[in-house]
This record gives C-alpha cells, structure tokens and sequence, in this order.
C-alpha cells in the first residue's frame, strides 16, 4: 500500500533540460544522440559532468549509462536503474532519481532516452521474424501474433473499438486529440509537424491503420534524444535555471495489467495503471484536477488520451468525449494538454519530450505558454504499466 | 526524315501528340458491371450496390467505384480477338503515333512490355448512365534507363475520361516501359519467382513455454482448452503457473464448448504481413464459460462483424506446427 505522502516530494527539483533535433534520419548512433541530449542538459543545468552520480533510463534504451558517462568525461557512478514496460517508464524515471537523491544515495541524476526510431528499429513494424525464445514476456505474444495482432495500434484499437461502443465516443472525438495536438505543434518551432496544423476532415480522411484507428490517430516515428536532470531543490536553487519542484510522482501497473492487451479484466474502458497513477499523485500531493492549469498526456494512440482524461479526474467516466468536444484541451480552453504538441505533432520520444514540456510550462518558457502556471501534471505510456508526475513552481 | 536522327530524337517527335483516335465506351456505367466487378475484388462498400446506403453517404443513388473506370473503355475479348486476327492475317497496321512508337522500340531490339504504374485523377464520381469517351495524349518518353528488367524506356500516356456532355469526369497517367528482355539487373532467382510464386510465409510463430503448450497441442486436436485450477475450479486465460484466487499450482484443462460472443474486434489493414489476408478481422472473443481469447473470425467483413456478435469455434491448420481456433457466426450453417 502506499502512504499519505512520498518523502522525496516538494524536496526534489528538475534542474535541467536537454533534447536534440527530433528528425526523421539523425544520421547519428543512437548513443550519439543519447549524449548529445545528456550534454545539452547538463549545460542547461549549469552542472558539471563530473558532478553526476546517477542515471536512469528505459530497459528497452540501447545506451548504457557507462558509455554516456565514458562519452562526456562523467566519473564514478553510485547510482542506476532501469525501468521496464517501454513508454510507461517515462515519468518513472524522474521518481527513480528522486527516491535516490532523498535517500542520499546520489546527488545529481540524470534521466535520458534516446533512439533512431524511425530510421532504425521501427516499434510498429510489428512482431515478426524468428520464431521467439520461449519465455513469459515472448509468450504472451502467443495469444495475438500467430493471430495477426502485431503492433502497438493494434493492441490499442481492440480496447479502443470497445470503449467507442460503450461510450458513445466517435472516430471524430479521436480526431479532436489529433486537431489540438497538431494545432500545438503548428507554432513550436522544434516540433516535427511545425507550422502544419491539421483539420478534422484530414483526420477523417486519413487511411485506417486499424479500425477504429486512423493514420492521424497514430503517433509519428522520431530519431532523437532527450535528458533532464533531477537534483535536490536546495541545490536546484542555486543553478542557473527556475527549479521545477517534483510534486508528486507515481508508476503503477493495474490489477489484470497485461503489456497492451489488457483485454481480460473489467469491460475494456478502464485503464488500471493510470487509476493507480492518478490515485498516487492526488493522495500525495494534496492537489485536485482543478489545481492543474496545463497537462501532457501521453498519445502514443488518442483513445487513451480520453481514458487517461476519465482515470485522472478531469472529467468523469465516459464523459472524456464531452471533455474534449468542449474544447478544453486546446490552447484557451480549462486544461490545454501537450502543448508542445505531443507525440503525434512534436516527436516520438517515448513521452521524455513531454516532461520536458512540463518544466518548460513551470519555467514560463514554453512556445505556447498557458497563464499562471502552478502546477503542470504529466503521464507516460498507457496500456503498460506506467508512471506519471505533477510539477510544481517552487515558492 | 534524316536518317541521322537518333532513336531518342524520333521518339522525343511523339510527345505531346495524340496517341490514338478517342475512344468510346461500349455500354453506359450499368448495375450488373458495377456489381460483378465488386463482388470480384472483393469490395464491400454498398456504396457501389444499394441505393439507400448511396443515398445516405450523400450521393444521388448507386456510383461506380472510382477504380472501375479503365473498365468503362475496354474493348471486350472479342474486339482483341478480331484485331489479333487482322493483323496475323497481314491487314495493314495502324499508324497511330502509339503504334509507331512501339513499332521503333520493337525495331531497335526492346521487344518486352511491363505496366509499371498508373495514377487516377477523379472529378466527379460515375452514376449509372454516364457514358465515356477516352482521349489520350504520349506524355513523355524518357531516355534510356537501366532497370531491374532491363535496359529500356518509359512512355506515360495521359488520358482524358469524359462524359457524354463531353465534360471531364477523370484523368490517368499510365506508364510502361518497353525493354530489352535479358539486360536486367534483378537477381535471377527473383524472376524466377515472379513466374512461381514462393509458397505463403508462415504465421509468426507461438513462444511456446511449459504454461502454455497444452493450449496450442489441443488446437491440434481442434479442441479449444482453458487452463482450470484443479482445486478451486477457476478458469483462466491466458494460461498462468498458478490460480491468483486461491493460489494452488495444480490445474488441468476444461474442453471449452467453443460458443462466445465478440467483445470487441478490429480490423487490420497496414501493416501488412505476407502470412495474412488483409483487411484482417481479429476479435476477441468471449467464450460461454467467461474467459476470452484473440481469435481469428471467417465468414464476417468488417461491414459485418460487430461486438455481441454470437460466434462459434472451429479450427484452421495455417501449416504442420500450428492450428488455431477461427470462430465464424454462430447461425451460419457450416459443412466443413
């Protein structure tokens, strides 16, 4: 069970940010981009590379930390971890670094993911090839590939397709996350899809992928890189940039929670792990939805942006299509998500790009700033076991 | 003409010229082409067939799919028959610039064809009545190219469709390109297979372990098995070690009756697997005794397959190693 409160929170900051291009080619080993990322947020941080003593990443990350660390002259490291479940790791990474600075076990962590994903290894290429070595992850592939249910948004699509029946949510209310993310992206000038909004009517006009999936309900494929750096909040308030105060932080994996399919408990429009999240992040932060002014929310696929809408409790369950038709999560609207355009509008960094996004709100630093930020909260992949977090300006 | 000129310059004198008199369609655009051609390829849009779904997309009644238009023109069998036959019989050839153009590439020793690609504009879509009137214009002919069948030239036609108000309805490129059999640069044992397609790769295979082999050797034995805990009873699926109810390792099997229902499904289009038919219905199937399972589902279209569906379970041997359960609608009347 989890207590009142995490002891970390409130004590513990982001201290920096760093990302390279998000390209299509990088042209670069993907280790490159992990370092270059690494490089650039340590320079944003105002810290030294020898000053780091801990670094966390995703286990599905090709880098390891003693080549980044080899590569940018940092020395011993006292501290590393890994976290598991792809694009659910994200936020988890941050809470890793955290629980090791107030538990003293390191000073200076830095969190990194990077990848040539769209040139390199395609995630959606799907699940083919050699016959699998036998063991439990592989195994649970038996019950789809041999079927012909290979990718990422496929596994999506089937809840997907239940939670539309349910409730009433249409292709078009997909479409909606697709317009706003698109329209955030079309003014960040690092954005991928820069300057290339997209109308509803391109949405629905876009080719199945897979029913009920579009191609515009589909996350873009990036090469790139991104790093932050978390230390104590004493400390961050000494380097140059604004700390960004970690208020709450949560992974979570769901009763029943299988790696993307989660098709054989409850009715398909529950998402377990982010329940588990939201409950985590409210219990210990003392916030509520209302105190959140801007939030990332992760859309490897839109449906679970509308999931994610109901598990969090910015509206209430099968109402995210209300929510969203509404126009609230567009810039001037009552909670403004991925501002920078998220995965599907700015680039496919397993989620790392939008925590960034989350300190650039808190800085007042973003290219579609929302007003009077106090609070950004922000979550990693769902439909695996993820994480999320709420930043905080410090006061 | 100066027999100095090269090949390149008499072909370049054809481009913009038209490649032959317009052709008209032999029959207006008609119900009964309109329905065999979709039933051939396959396309369930009732769009193209029932007057009401049209009527409820917005349009007047029935149109023709946009792709049928080429279909619109074509001589029928027994035009080519008699045009064969003419000239085997040694009637003058025609001199359509078309005609000379391949008769210089035949000459000059690239005596193979391929279509290679063909882009289709649309204006409006075709109703029943419309009747068509092709022009075509030699767009371009490139210089010559080494490919992978060979050294040769491209030729693009553009084609005007027009109606009998002599509007345009549709425009198409269309590309060839003539060659010089034997030049290729493509590995013999891919022409090879051109000519004898490679037997279908397999379905990605299962990881099978020690939890879950009994499942994939009783689809086998066509029987759909669920794992049961031996001492409390629960069914479970997919397979486990052990029953998270009373936590007992011992557990045996339940010969599922294979009735259920769709709980949910989708349909896959890209992307697309050699070892599957595409689009791909895949359901997950709830069965009778409360577990469910992703299946494959025949005897349904994505038109048709819907969720609470009754579904039945039989079996498919995709090769030696692996059998499925593939449900189909439970009121179909099956022999097999």
């Amino acid at each position: 069970m989890t207590g009142t409160t995490h002891s970390y929170l409130g004590k513990t900051a982001i201290a920096g940010i760093g990302a390279t291009e998000f390209s299509k080619e990088s042209g670069r080993s993907e280790l490159r981009l992990a370092a270059e990322a690494v490089d650039l947020a340590l320079r944003d941080a105002g810290i030294e590379p020898s000053e780091v003593d801990g670094m966390v990443t995703f286990s599905s990350d090709t880098n390891p930390e003693i080549e980044i660390a080899r590569s940018l002259g940092i020395g011993e490291l006292t501290f590393f971890s890994r976290i598991h479940y792809g694009g659910g790791a994200g936020c988890g990474t941050i809470q890793q670094a955290a629980l090791a600075i107030d538990a003293g076990v390191a000073d200076v962590v830095v969190c990194y993911r990077a990848f040539n994903e769209r040139s390199g290894n395609r995630f959606g290429a799907g699940v083919q090839g050699r016959p699998p070595v036998p063991n439990a992850e592989t195994a649970n592939f038996a019950w789809y590939a041999p079927q012909g249910l290979l990718t990422p948004a496929q596994w999506v699509a089937m809840a997907a397709q239940r939670y539309l029946h349910l409730t009433g949510a249409t292709s078009e209310d997909l479409g909606r996350v697709a317009v706003a993310d698109r329209r955030h992206a079309a003014t960040n000038p690092k954005a991928w899809f820069y300057e290339q909004p997209i109308t509803l009517e391109d949405h629905q006009a876009s080719r199945w992928i897979v029913e009920p999936l579009h191609l515009l309900d589909c996350c873009q494929e990036t090469d790139g890189g991104q790093a932050l750096v978390v230390t104590s909040l004493d400390r961050a308030r000494d380097l140059p940039s604004t700390p960004v105060v970690i208020r709450a932080a949560a992974q979570g994996a769901g009763p029943g929670q299988e790696m993307m399919t989660s098709y054989y408990y409850d009715d398909l429009t529950v998402l377990g792990e982010m329940e588990a999240v939201a409950r985590q992040l409210w219990q210990t932060s003392g916030l509520t939805p209302a105190d959140i002014q801007t939030a990332v929310i992760y859309d490897h696929f839109t449906p679970y942006v509308l999931y994610q809408l109901e598990e969090l409790g910015f509206c209430a369950k099968g109402e995210a299509k209300d929510f969203i038709r509404d126009g609230n999560i567009e810039l001037g609207g009552g909670l403004p998500i991925n501002t920078h355009g998220g995965q599907l509008g700015e680039a496919y960094l397993h989620g790392m790009n939008g925590i960034a996004e989350g300190v650039r709100q808190v800085r007042g630093e973003s290219y579609n700033q929302v007003p009077d930020v106090e609070h950004v909260l922000v979550t990693s992949g769902t439909g695996v076991p993820t994480s999320g977090l709420i930043l905080g300006v410090d006061h | 003409m100066s027999g100095a000129l090269s090949l390149d310059d008499k072909l370049r004198a054809f481009v913009g010229q038209a490649s032959g008199p317009p052709t008209k369609g032999r029959h207006p655009v008609n119900e009964p082409m309109i329905t065999h051609w979709v039933e051939a390829m396959g396309d369930h849009n009732p769009v193209y067939v029932d007057a009401e779904a049209a009527e409820a997309a917005g349009f007047k009644g029935i149109i023709a799919p946009p792709t049928m238009l080429q279909a619109w023109i074509m001589r029928g069998l027994r035009a080519s028959l008699v045009s064969d036959a003419a000239r085997d019989a040694g009637a003058a050839t025609a001199d359509a610039p078309s005609d000379q153009v391949m008769a210089l590439l035949e000459e000059a020793g690239f005596t193979s064809v391929v279509a290679t690609n063909c882009d289709q504009h649309y204006e409006r879509p075709l109703v029943l009545g419309d009747l068509l009137e092709v022009s075509s214009v030699i767009d371009s002919i490139s210089g010559e190219k080494q490919t992978g069948l060979g050294i040769g030239h491209f030729i693009t036609n553009r084609l005007e469709y027009r109606d009998q108000r002599g509007e345009l309805v549709a425009t198409m490129r269309f590309r060839i390109l003539k060659f010089k059999p034997g030049t290729g640069t493509a590995a013999p044992a891919a022409v090879a297979a051109t000519e004898d397609p490679a037997p279908r790769p397999l379905r990605p295979r299962p990881a099978i372990t020690q939890d879950n082999s009994f499942f994939f050797e009783g689809a086998r034995q066509h029987k759909l098995l669920i794992q049961r805990c031996s001492n409390c009873g629960t069914l479970r699926h997919p397979p486990r070690p052990s029953c998270a109810v009373c936590r007992s390792f011992a557990w045996d099997t339940l010969e599922a009756s294979g009735k259920g229902t769709i709980f949910s499904f989708v349909v896959n289009h890209y992307p697309q697997v050699p070892a599957f038919d595409y689009p791909l219905v895949v359901a997950l199937v709830e069965l009778q005794e409360g577990t469910r399972l992703v299946a494959n589902v025949s005897g349904i279209i994505r038109e048709t397959a819907a969720i609470g569906m009754a579904v039945e379970a039989g079996f498919e041997d995709f090769d030696d190693e692996l059998s499925l359960p593939v449900f189909h609608p439970a009121d179909e009347t099956r022999t097999d």
